[in-house]
């Protein structure tokens, strides 16, 4: 085990993971209605290929990419579109989304695998994992393809795996790694092949010892290593600054210093669409939370509204307060329970009444919690304070915008000030300055 | 499930157990030995002085809220910690009147006037002692009653080095301020702070590390002026405090550092036999500029691209 470098700052949150941990990766049946967002990426929303009334089958290409940082979205059963039109979505927006009536067989259309696929051509590969319509699953939602096809002359030093998954309540990638070890390990060499890089590396964090089993069992050549288990170690900058040892620019891109890093939910993914001629069209959820009966990892079909999820899990046991996308850290908090499992939602939280009550915010007393816990090396207090009396030049000068808004500055501070949400603030109303005056 | 009723809010979701209170809390359970070593050497005038000074500083806090229409936050512990602190650092002697002004001043001029919790940029204690110092020179520096019997002396510093053999200085059976005295039970204090977390080691080693520096180099014994006068009370209670100290790491060396590069020019070719309340000021004065000078390396920024 190479012994790797570290990042800034970082927190020890609680870890909540023991409960769904040791718990297998179980099927979760399709509802009889199925909500498919046209925006589970990064760029615009997919632009719809089939209408009100099509019969469509499972893996059938609903939408394509809008831009280039859009992405293609695939049906996740046959059935009928009944209606295309704004629904809930997990970022609290109201975002156009395809609604089937599953007819219950699962028919598939016609599936373009290979039994080998290795031996395809690097543009090959980049075409079918686009295609595909895969993203990054570990919550960014970056097209996959995108990524890997960096401007030219820019070949790429290292491909990181990131196995690190970080959040204290979320496991899914733990059990991918664990329970597809293998189909990790082939998305890994499919995706090396398409982006050139020299080397490939799996990063995961130091508590995951089974996962470091599994995963160094099939990795053959492809190097392991493991980074400080403390929050964000699975960010993508910090997982970079750990393997390398450099930083990605202020305001760049990490194929800037040469370097990729891909989820390990996506790697399989990966491996799925060129093996197996899969589109991405369902995901491993951790469902986790006090109130549940059974929390647990599942692999539910993308489009599965989570009340669904939580009936077939024989619902909520006791009293919930909120309902949580994304992680405890950096999730969102659902209205209701009509929201449907993206291809990026990586763990589903519910807290009981009381678990996470917000305390009245006292005021800051310097202790500078957040600067020493800034994987940035930002100086939140201060930028909360630009925020609040709207200093925005000064909140810029500071590095507002370096902020990752992993939450580690509000979690650590005693005085329970919303610093993430000021400095949001302060970001959103640079970004927004910056428009008006371009 | 339709009745479902959802709080939204933004993320983090979860937060440290960690407050405010519990810090003030902590700086008070540390401040225990002190306090046990001020009354065994000093007997009930400690009680009286650490009652009066904790009284007067919450009731001044209480009554600054009131006027000014804001919540009474006198809970949260900081005006008791500074009242307590206070009366640790005047002489065993002082009169009562004279410790309840000197509380209300330190709480009134040193924190409520610029704001209150968190906004002051001196030390609270510390300006009470000082407007103290400077109103009733002789009770505050001129009636030194040596521990447990009652005829007036002079401090350790006063007398000068090897007056006072440096276990006693150690343990505390020596004159000067309520609280200072015993270097033995201010460091059990330190020592709590700095394992529970709200204690920085880079301030008080700063100090030490300085004053040690200063004092080989003049000739002087670093022990004697570790263990003697406010440096060891000042180094772990006073310049600690995070409101008024800086917020970088770097910048709580220099912080530190200058510190005690100031205690011992005071000492040493000052009119003053002590100068730690002065050096702590001074220095609390130059935080928000250290602060600027040494503001860390964004990640990311400074960085060459490589194409």
């Amino acid at each position: 085990m190479r012994r790797v470098g570290s990042f800034f700052g970082g927190i020890y949150p609680k870890s909540a993971k023991a409960s769904t941990a040791g718990t297998p990766i179980q099927l979760l049946g399709a509802p009889e209605t199925l909500v498919v967002p046209l925006l589970q990426h990064s760029g615009v929303e997919a632009k719809p290929v089939v209408a009100k009334g099509d019969e469509v089958l499972k893996g059938q290409l609903l939408a394509e990419a809008g831009d280039a940082l859009s992405a293609p979205v695939h049906s996740p059963v046959s059935g009928k579109v009944v209606a295309i039109e704004p629904r809930a979505h997990q970022s609290g927006h109201s975002i156009t989304a395809i609604v089937i009536e599953n007819d219950g067989n699962d028919t598939w259309v016609e599936r373009k695998g290979h039994p080998d696929p290795v031996q395809l051509d690097s543009k090959t590969i980049l075409d079918r994992i686009r295609e595909a319509g895969i993203v990054g699953m570990g919550g960014e939602g970056y097209p996959t393809a995108e990524k890997l096809n960096p401007p030219k002359g820019i070949t790429p030093d290292y491909l990181i795996i990131n196995g690190c998954e970080c959040d204290p309540y979320s496991t899914c990638d733990l059990r991918v790694m664990i329970e597809y070890a293998e189909d990790v390990i082939l998305g890994a060499k499919l995706m090396a092949k398409a982006s050139g890089a020299r080397k490939v590396v799996i990063a995961l964090g130091n508590n995951t010892p089974e996962a470091y089993a599994a995963i160094k069992a099939k990795a053959g050549s492809i190097e392991v290593v493991t980074l400080p288990a403390r929050y964000p170690n699975g960010g993508e900058r910090q997982v970079i600054q750990s393997v390398t040892g450099k930083e990605v620019p202020s305001g760049g891109l990490p194929h800037q210093v040469g370097a990729l890093v891909v989820n390990v939910a996506t790697a399989r993914a990966v491996a799925l669409a060129l093996r197996d001629g899969e589109p991405l069209i369902s995901r491993v959820v951790t469902i986790t939370g006090q109130p549940l009966s059974q929390p647990g990892n599942y692999l539910i079909p993308i489009g599965t509204p989570l009340e669904h999820v939580v009936q077939t899990i024989s619902g909520f046991g006791q009293e919930v307060s909120k309902v949580v996308v994304g992680g405890a850290m950096i999730g969102g908090a659902q209205f209701d329970l009509q929201t449907p499992v993206t291809k990026t939602a990586t763990c589903v939280i519910a807290f009981a009444p009381g678990e996470n009550t917000t305390p009245d915010a006292m005021p800051c007393i310097r202790c500078a919690r957040c600067v020493d816990v800034c994987p940035a090396n930002l100086l939140p207090l201060k930028l909360e304070a630009f925020g609040l009396n709207e200093r925005f030049d000064d909140a810029r000068e500071f590095g507002a915008l370096d902020c990752i808004e992993c939450g580690a500055c509000e979690y650590i501070c005693p005085s329970k000030r919303p610093l993430l949400q000021y400095i949001r603030f302060a970001k959103m109303e640079i970004v927004a300055r910056d428009k008006i005056s371009s | 499930m339709d009745d479902l009723k959802l709080v939204v809010s933004p993320s983090p979701h979860i937060r440290d157990n960690d407050t405010t209170e519990k810090a003030m809390f902590a700086v008070l359970v540390a401040l225990l030995p002190v306090i046990a070593a001020s009354i065994y050497f000093f007997g009930l005038d400690a009680v009286r002085l650490v009652l009066l000074s904790a009284a007067a500083a919450i009731a001044t806090e209480a009554i600054f809220q009131r006027l000014r229409k804001q919540p009474i936050r006198v809970g949260d512990g900081s005006a008791l910690v500074t009242g307590v602190l206070l009366a640790l650092i005047v002489p065993p002697s002082l009169p009562s009147w004279m410790m309840i002004l000197g509380a209300v001043f330190a709480v009134a001029i040193g924190k409520m006037i610029f704001g209150g919790l968190g906004q002051n940029p001196f030390n609270p204690a510390l300006i009470g002692r000082a407007i103290l110092a400077v109103s009733f020179v002789t009770a505050m520096t001129a009636s030194w009653v040596p521990p447990v019997d009652t005829f007036t002396s002079a401090t350790p510093l006063m007398l000068g080095e090897g007056a006072v053999s440096i276990p006693d200085l150690f343990f505390g059976s020596v004159a000067g301020s309520l609280g200072e005295t015993s270097a033995l039970a201010i460091l059990l204090g330190g020592i709590y702070l700095f394992y529970r977390g709200y204690l920085d080691y880079r301030v008080p080693v700063g100090i030490f590390g300085a004053v040690v520096v200063m004092a080989l180099a003049t000739g002087q014994s670093p022990v004697f002026h570790l263990l003697s006068g406010s440096v060891m009370f000042g180094a772990i209670f006073m310049a600690t405090d995070p409101v008024t100290s800086p917020i970088t790491k770097m910048g709580r060396w220099i912080f530190g550092v200058g510190i005690g590069l100031i205690i011992m020019l005071i000492r040493t070719w000052g009119s003053h036999t002590e100068g730690v309340v002065y050096a702590i000021l001074l220095m609390n004065a130059a935080t928000p500029l250290i602060n600027r000078w040494t503001r860390p390396r964004i990640y990311g920024q400074g960085v060459k691209m490589s194409e």
